[in-house]
């Protein structure tokens, strides 16, 4: 068996490159954590570990941005929101639609993941995303 | 009983807030500090004041970082011991804070503290970008969240949670206009229809340019005093009676609600407990308005109308001028301008101008309770300060 990864955000985006979406878990109190993180947001306990989210969804709240930094101008106008996942855990995201006027606080949404999308040299993680259920 | 005050304000200083073209931050700190050197007579700066506490957001603007002491050589200020403090959008409002505690703790009986911020050299897709670093990188920045998206999450929340409508938020754009244009000092002295304000170019839904505030220079100072020094230095002084800071999650989706600052509600109860009064007891606030939503949910977070009832508090026409508890007379962010760094204090400037009868055309009759609501970010940061005439 291979060791422990550990939770940092750095092995949460190796995680997505795997197409696999990531918290952690406090061993403690059950407290779900995206970004990952060592120390528990809840009860303060330091022993945390990987869970696995599955990949359905529910947007709670959005906005459509229309004027964005230099390397999001080219998506505009483009849609950001949280999502809450089946577990509970809550995590922001750029949501793909067909149609903007679609989108709606509590339409259902699912995980998807997207290679490198800049060309910066630094970071170099691949993208969750949340697009319309099929 | 009346509270105790904890330092007393004998005078401010603001620069004009604006584009101003061909000037840099500290210059416009030097402009600041010389206003509130002249308010006082048979006042030495550079013996007298002894630590200075300056906000600044960021050094990518004009690619300068250890801005304390450039600010204060600027001011004259040698050998003062001068640091910066940064906490984004709140980064005077917290050097206000670290200015009480120097006074509070005995270890000095005049100091400076204020805030300054040179942004329009920029073009506007690098200063949305700066801005945004206030907002976590790898989870908000990097899905694309803007300095706008992230308070235009609030407003969808809000709207959908308690029909809070564009045009409410619209109508607090026209108001703090309407007193901008009040204001010598303001970046845009110029009124707004309603109409102008629903219509204007959509910047992040639900957010428009007239619910956006404006990137703008500009530096703030004032000088604080031991109590009992108050009124030897000037006859011109107001009490800080009550003061509180709060955090919240750093990350939005982590918040208990997107609908309230719980870091401004903390921050806003505090304050009120060491000052021994009520929401009902103010006067005259300056509130944090960087967009327009942020002004209504300020309203609900300070107890000025129940949790909700913001879009309907503006309707009402309470908080405007000639309403029952004006607000953001100075023409607020909206319209007075945002130079991020010296927010804070600039808010300051505004309420001693009122509670010392100076504020001109905007002043509020009678007014004697003063607070400020400052935030930080999306709200990760709150700062609140309540002050006394003197």
């Amino acid at each position: 068996m291979s060791a422990p990864r550990d939770p940092t955000i750095e092995e949460f985006y190796k995680y997505c490159s795997e197409k696999k979406l990531m918290g952690v878990r406090c061993v403690r109190c059950k407290h779900i954590m995206v970004p990952p993180r060592s120390i528990c947001n809840n009860c303060r306990s330091s022993r945390v570990e990987w869970t696995q989210l599955g990949s359905k969804g529910k947007l709670t709240t959005y906005t459509v941005v229309h004027m964005a930094p230099p390397q999001f101008k080219h998506m505009t106008p483009y849609a950001v929101g949280i999502v809450e996942m089946a577990e509970g855990v809550k995590l922001p995201s750029i949501i793909r639609v067909a149609r903007l006027e679609l989108l709606k606080i509590g339409m259902e949404l699912e995980a998807d993941f997207s290679t490198n999308p800049q060309e910066s040299a630094w970071p170099q993680w691949p993208r969750y995303f949340f697009k319309e259920t099929a | 009983m009346a509270a105790k005050p904890l330092a007393s304000i004998v005078s401010v200083g603001l620069s004009k807030f604006g584009r101003r073209e061909g000037v840099y931050a500290r210059e416009l700190f030097a402009e600041a500090a010389l206003e509130s050197f002249h308010r006082l007579e048979d006042f030495d700066p550079g013996k007298q004041i002894r630590a200075a506490f300056i906000g600044q957001m960021s050094e990518s603007y004009e690619r300068q970082s250890h801005t304390a002491p450039m600010a204060a050589n600027w001011a004259g200020l040698l050998p003062v011991a001068a640091t910066r403090v940064e906490d984004a959008c709140a980064s005077s409002g917290a050097a206000l804070r670290c200015g009480i505690m120097a006074i509070k703790s005995g270890l000095y009986d005049i100091v400076l503290v204020g805030g300054m911020e040179k942004m329009t050299n920029l073009p506007t897709p690098e200063v949305t970008g700066i801005l945004a670093t206030a907002s976590d990188f790898p989870f908000e920045q990097w899905n694309g969240m803007t300095f706008p998206g992230v308070f235009a999450l609030m407003a969808t929340s809000h709207m959908h949670e308690y029909g809070t409508t564009e045009e409410q938020m619209a109508m607090v754009a026209v108001k703090n206009h309407k007193h901008g244009a009040l204001n010598p000092k303001a970046h845009m002295q110029k009124e707004i229809t309603l109409d102008e304000a629903i219509k204007s170019r959509v910047v992040s839904w639900p957010l428009k340019i007239y619910d956006c505030s404006l990137i703008t220079d500009g530096a703030s100072v004032a000088i604080l005093a031991k109590p009992k020094l108050a009124k030897k230095l000037s006859k011109n002084y107001v009490h800080i009676i009550g003061t509180g800071q709060a955090q919240d999650t750093f990350l939005m989706h982590e918040r208990e609600s997107l609908t309230t600052v719980k870091a401004a509600k903390l921050a806003s109860q505090e304050a009120y407990k060491m000052a021994d009064l009520r929401p009902k007891d103010v006067n005259v606030a300056e509130v944090h308005d960087c967009f327009t939503i942020a002004e209504i949910i300020a309203y609900e977070d300070l107890g000025f109308c129940r949790p909700g009832l913001g879009g309907k508090f503006i309707e009402s026409g309470a908080p405007a001028l000639d309403g029952s508890l004006p607000i953001n007379t100075s023409g607020g962010l909206k319209s007075k301008g945002h130079p991020v760094g010296a927010t804070g204090t600039a808010q300051i400037a505004e309420l001693y101008l009122q509670l010392t009868g100076q504020a001109d055309r905007r002043q509020v009759k009678d007014a004697e309770i003063g607070l400020a609501h400052n935030l930080g970010g999306s709200g990760a940061t709150a700062v609140v300060h309540i002050l006394r005439s003197g």
